[in-house]
């Protein structure tokens, strides 16, 4: 049994310890918009937050989250109000397909958090998901008009 | 508020409000009010595209797939265009396949690809908007008693103007569904229309941002079990055997299964199942295929740049016997490999079988054609089949004609007797697509005086697509011309003696349509081959193809757009310290593309493509905002291939297995990319997969005038840029 809190919820999973998180939370915990891509921490579509930091979570086994505070896609938003990275994914239309943006989204927010104001190569270094429809620049777009919303 | 409603609602909607209905064409007329009027409070379908509510909510249906190219918003503005409904209260549903079936396909064709979403159907889209507006203001014109010509519609709202009086949409929307609907209605001149050329935000986006539930792959059942698929590395190969000694008691294994070609693991979990394929002892008979490698593959083709036998796409003049007379000749060689679509959804399908009643939940870009393959798995006739259509993670041609994701995923299902979610690991993804042919390609040019080609003789070698997915009969006189687009009458240049000709030599490889398709290698062959022509005749690239653009019924378009991206690009002005120009020109998917890279190339031969000028004239544009982002989109997908795409063959099988291998465009590669639009209006064009193809020979002709080296194979992560 291994205790996770996801999105401010404890859960307890009866999973192998080395299972990768990422199919904890899909198909134990039934949270998927936390996506898989490549289950080689290539992509980044599986991203998380683990202690407000940006995580890939098919690479990372459950044990090591547990007792961490875990936070998908599902939880960015407080208070029924939206993080300002989703607030300026919609008003900048970044997505297409949709399918690798809540691992960008919750790598954007990982990255504001770190470096409020952060410069095209902290974007271009921090930022490394993989989106096949080649949305990157709206989602510099949308950095920046998050960056301006703060 | 807009909003797109998750696909597993929609059902509910269309078994409250759907009729059977004989002899609809292709815009699906009025249903006959009956029962459904009586319901208070119901939502009206006024012609089988929309479905009017009491407060004033415009739901617009959607025979298509979405898969980031934004017809679910293009789609719906070109209805509300002639509805006149208010924009703001518009969203969008998925027609359900097997509806469009039971209602002799009132909504038309669901396949979705060759950029033809907009362009096949924006005729009885704009029919539908304006039959139902007329049923709308003749629902109002009687309540008042007034002749209808006296009454406009206008943002939701019908006015007599003689009156003014007015009545909304919602008001006279169950009453409107009662009219016969108008045999002809007069549609909009494109000067009239005040909703098709503006930009418009996406109706899909909120639930992209939030994570939804949204794709097949998070479909959750109650009882749901997972599976893991392993099909013959070896393509067309067998399975021998399977050893399950090593998963007895793995927790959370249910069972093994067995096909002719594949093995699956069914599990309470994906990760679990997938542990325990990745641990069965599986036998494998490659067949006869399992010595076949790119070099194989590359010697069949190269045999064929050699053959007498060739089908001939498009042939004037005698080029080839003014070539045997020339005595000089520009001679080049260009090959490509073939591309995986690598969508970042993985294939996957989940199915539930009860009885002889089939149900699945799937990514496809063509809802009847899942249907029609889940039935042939599940042995069942087609109307026993429901598809609940899923956004699409990705499609780019790879779930279009080809269902392969389909019938492993039902028949499992069958066999576990619950609901089962297949899912392909990434691995299996990319070892077990439909490739982008790999083709090789000879020029053989000869120049007059003044250094224009007056013989051309355009050989390729390659894959057959449309052999490999639809054989017999498909092709009258059995020639691909479609292997050689962008080489026959769609080629701007005058060339007297002029002949393209296509030598089929197919691998066990499947292939199939890739975004941009044949126009991916073609695009490359031409415009680079321009490019060397143009260097030997001593003349700047961008004034030799507009000296070639001759006589072609285009020629005018090709040309505008050519001005437009060289004028944009600063053609014929010093470029940037170190930065260095290329230029391609196409048409594909009746879209008209002129495009100039910049590159640089480091002393370490390090290549950067700074900055991507694409001028497109798609005819009329119905959403700037999506057509620019497809743009944007095409260029990464374009370039991703450019800079990293390659399968290779090895032992019969795919080498590459992931990302790591098989390199992805990312944010730091990501070159400025200016779309300029030169609509020149008058006809519909495509835009999702254009411009994929224009990318690889404009960054190839920067490198060469950055370098002096030609390219003529692709990636270039196989190539030493440094200058010679």
């Amino acid at each position: 049994m291994v205790k996770l809190t996801i999105n401010g919820q404890s859960h307890d999973v009866d999973v192998e310890p080395d299972t990768p998180l990422l199919w904890v939370i899909r198909d134990t915990v039934g949270l998927t918009g936390t996506k898989y891509g490549c289950g080689i921490a290539q992509c980044g579509a599986c991203t998380v937050h683990i202690d407000g930091k940006a995580v890939r979570s098919c690479s990372l086994a459950v044990s090591d989250a547990a007792g961490k505070q875990i936070t998908t896609i599902e939880g960015l938003a407080q208070n029924g109000k939206l993080h300002k990275v989703q607030q300026a994914w919609i008003d900048n239309d970044v997505p297409q397909c949709g399918y690798c943006q809540s691992g960008m989204i919750m790598a954007v927010a990982a990255l504001l958090k770190d470096k409020p104001k952060p410069t095209d190569a902290d974007i271009n270094q921090a930022i490394s998901n993989i989106c096949r429809c080649g949305t990157y620049q709206q989602v510099k777009a949308g950095i920046q008009a998050a960056v301006a919303s703060t | 508020m807009t909003e797109i409603r998750l696909p597993q609602l929609e059902r509910r909607t269309f078994l409250k409000s759907a009729v059977a209905v004989g002899g609809a064409l292709a815009l699906g007329f009025g249903i006959p009010f009956g029962q459904k009027a009586r319901a208070e409070g119901a939502a009206a379908e006024i012609t089988a595209w929309i479905v009017i509510a009491p407060d004033d909510r415009v739901t617009i249906r959607i025979a298509r797939s979405e898969m980031g190219q934004g017809i679910t918003t293009a789609l719906p503005m070109l209805v509300a265009e002639e509805l006149g409904c208010a924009w703001e209260n518009v969203r969008a549903e998925f027609v359900a396949p097997e509806e469009n079936l039971r209602r002799n396909r009132a909504w038309g064709d669901m396949s979705t690809g060759g950029s033809r979403s907009v362009r096949t159907s924006q005729d009885f889209l704009r029919k539908a908007g304006a039959t139902a507006r007329e049923m709308l203001i003749a629902a109002a014109a009687a309540r008042w008693n007034v002749p209808a010509h006296e009454c406009a519609a206008q943002d939701g709202v019908i006015t007599h103007a003689p009156s003014r009086r007015t009545l909304r949409f919602g008001e006279v929307a169950a009453a409107a569904a009662a009219v016969a609907p108008p045999k002809d209605v007069r549609l909009k001149a494109p000067n009239e229309w005040t909703l098709i050329g503006t930009p418009r935000k996406r109706l899909d986006v909120a639930d992209k941002v939030s994570g939804k539930p949204i794709y097949a792959i998070d479909v959750r059942l109650p009882g749901m079990l997972y599976a893991a698929l392993a099909q013959c590395p070896v393509f067309r190969g067998k399975l021998a055997d399977v050893d399950e000694t090593r998963i007895a008691g793995m927790r959370g294994v249910r069972q093994v299964i067995r096909f002719d070609d594949a093995v699956a693991v069914v599990a309470d979990g994906w990760w679990q199942a997938s542990q325990a394929l990745d641990a069965l002892a599986v036998t494998w008979d490659a067949g006869r295929n399992g010595a076949v490698s790119s070099d194989t593959i590359a010697a069949l083709l190269r045999a064929g740049l050699d053959s007498a036998e060739a089908g001939v796409g498009r042939e004037q003049g005698d080029a080839v016997t003014r070539l045997a007379q020339s005595p000089t000749r520009l001679t080049a060689e260009y090959h490509l490999p073939y591309l995986a679509h690598a969508t970042l959804e993985p294939q996957n399908c989940t199915a539930h079988v009860v009885g002889d009643q089939v149900e699945i939940w799937v990514p496809t870009q063509h809802g009847e054609s899942a249907i029609a393959v889940a039935a042939a798995a599940a042995g069942v006739p087609p109307r026993s089949v429901k598809v609940h259509k899923m956004m699409l993670g990705g499609g780019f041609g790879r779930r279009g004609i080809v269902q392969d994701f389909i019938p492993h995923a039902v028949k499992i299902a069958k066999q576990v007797g619950r609901p089962v979610q297949t899912i392909w690991s990434r691995e299996e993804d990319m070892r077990h697509d439909y490739y982008r042919p790999t083709m090789m390609a000879r020029m053989t040019a000869s120049l007059d005086a003044d250094g224009l080609p007056d013989a051309w003789h355009v050989r390729l070698a390659g894959n057959s697509i449309i052999h490999t997915l639809f054989s017999g009969g498909f092709l009258g006189g059995g020639i691909d011309k479609h292997a050689q687009e962008g080489f026959t009458d769609d080629m701007p240049y005058d060339v007297a003696h002029f002949r393209v000709d296509f030598v089929e030599r197919n691998a066990h490889v499947p292939v199939g349509f890739w975004r941009g398709v044949s126009h991916t290698q073609n695009c490359f062959f031409k415009e680079c081959f321009i490019d060397e022509m143009a260097h030997a005749a001593g003349q700047d690239p961008y004034r030799f193809r507009r000296r070639l653009i001759g006589k072609h019924p285009q020629a005018e378009k090709f040309r505008a757009v050519l001005d437009a991206a060289a004028k944009a690009s600063g053609w014929g002005e010093p470029a940037p310290p170190g930065h260095h120009r290329g230029m391609a020109l196409e048409e594909v998917d009746n879209a008209f593309m002129g495009a100039v890279a910049e590159v640089s190339v480091g002393a370490d031969g390090a290549l950067k493509v700074h900055r991507f000028v694409c001028a497109i004239d798609c005819g009329h544009v119905v959403n700037p905002m999506t057509v620019e982002m497809q743009i944007a989109s095409g260029v990464a997908f374009g370039l991703t291939a450019a800079l990293f795409g390659e399968i290779t063959i090895r032992d019969g099988r795919v080498h590459e297995s992931n990302f790591h291998d098989y390199g992805m465009l990312r944010m730091a590669d990501m070159p400025k990319v200016e779309t300029i639009l030169v609509p020149s209006g008058g006809f519909w064009g495509g835009v999702g997969e254009p411009p994929s193809a224009i990318v690889a020979p404009a960054v190839c002709n920067a490198i060469f005038a950055a370098t002096g080296q030609r390219i003529r194979s692709l990636p270039l992560k196989n190539h030493d840029l440094r200058k010679i």
